[in-house]
């Protein structure tokens, strides 16, 4: 071959690479994860099925006047109009348009904080990305946490179906439960059951935002890690939390 | 589908270690992707095949290599059985995946000039 004759050939030879491919994800999300850090903003990616009821919680979240500070973006393949429900509820926040892609990146959620404003002055920014419980579960976004929202009309074998997903939750909010007496099919036992085989640490609120169900202990986790994060940043914060009498 | 975005990155990848080594041109790739990656080896072989045309990577074929979900226990080290609940009957820990979420680059044949 070409080691004899020196003509200047090629041949094939295989080169260990042994590299993430999703690494330029990895990184920005990084990027996104030292600002929210250094901000003490509590990030959560939240994620669910298209009508999982998202938003729904969002808007019952601000209804319910915690002293947090909460701010927003919604991916949407087309619409403005998550962003919108939220801004009326009063919650600012931004859309992410993403056309066809069906789930959020890093790079989209960077570009989102430009458009945000004074995104450093929340206590809890939310992330809701995009109706799909397969994709976003592959992009790491830079939030501190992952929260999935599965409705009771979606089946109890939904966590079976979707193990990726419910794997990288840290928290799942089961919704609708104002719905479980009309869904015999339904057995709330058996759907937790469900979420201990594929979530190593289950961590489970059901919740209504129908009759308020389950809202309290939501407003409390949320409450607990944004406080946690503004006294890992002292001086992030220039303002004093204080529960409303 | 997400899976045209993975190949998108892949791409970027091969490219950027072709040119850092001066190969003018890569054959077969070799890919790992876990049970619980969250990407389906079959769409994303096709999303390869629609992608790869007149690209570094067009005479580059893909093998991949799919690794399997492997749950342990976080401390005692017990392996759970598929479908099994994730905590450890033993010593009630929870489970850590030990393997199976990888979208990793393993290998590619570049065609380098002979010296």
């Amino acid at each position: 071959m070409c080691d004899t004759c020196g003509c200047g050939d090629t041949e094939l030879v295989p080169v260990e690479i042994q590299e993430r491919i999703l690494s330029g994800n990895e990184k920005t999300a990084r990027h996104n994860r030292e600002h929210f850090e250094a901000a003490g903003v509590f990030a959560i990616n939240l994620m669910g099925s298209p009508g999982s009821g998202k938003t729904a919680v969002l808007e019952a979240t601000a209804r319910a006047r915690s002293w947090l500070r909460v701010g927003a973006m919604s991916g949407d393949l087309a619409t403005d109009n998550d962003a919108e429900r939220l801004r009326r509820a009063g919650i600012p926040a931004v859309s992410i348009t993403t056309g066809t892609a069906c789930h959020l990146d890093a790079e989209l959620v960077h570009k989102a904080l430009h458009s945000l404003g004074d995104w450093r002055g929340f206590d809890l920014l939310v992330i809701e990305n995009v109706g799909n419980l397969v994709c976003p579960a592959v992009y790491d976004l830079g939030q501190a946490e992952n929260v999935v929202a599965l409705s009771v009309t979606e089946g109890e074998d939904k966590p079976l179906k979707y193990p990726v997903m419910f794997r990288k939750a840290d928290l799942v909010l089961i919704t609708k439960v104002d719905l479980l007496p009309y869904l015999p099919g339904m057995r709330l036992e058996v759907l937790l059951e469900n979420i201990a085989k594929v979530m190593p640490d289950p961590r489970v609120i059901p919740v209504s935002t129908v009759t308020g169900e389950g809202m309290p202990q939501w407003l409390e986790w949320l409450e607990e890690r944004s406080q946690a994060r503004a006294v890992l940043t002292p001086g992030a914060h220039q303002h004093h939390h204080h529960h409303p009498a | 589908m997400h899976e045209y975005s993975i190949v998108g990155s892949l791409m970027q990848r091969v490219e950027a270690e072709a040119r850092q080594r001066g190969a003018s041109s890569v054959g077969r790739i070799r890919i790992a992707l876990g049970e619980l990656s969250g990407v389906d080896p079959e769409l994303l072989a096709s999303a390869y095949e629609v992608f790869r045309e007149r690209t570094i990577c067009a005479g580059a074929p893909m093998e991949i290599r799919a690794v399997p979900a492997v749950w342990e226990c976080s401390s005692c080290g017990r392996p759970f059985a598929r479908g099994e609940t994730l905590q450890c009957p033993v010593c009630r820990s929870r489970a850590r995946l030990a393997s199976g979420d990888e979208i990793i680059l393993e290998q590619i044949e570049m065609e380098v000039a002979d010296v």
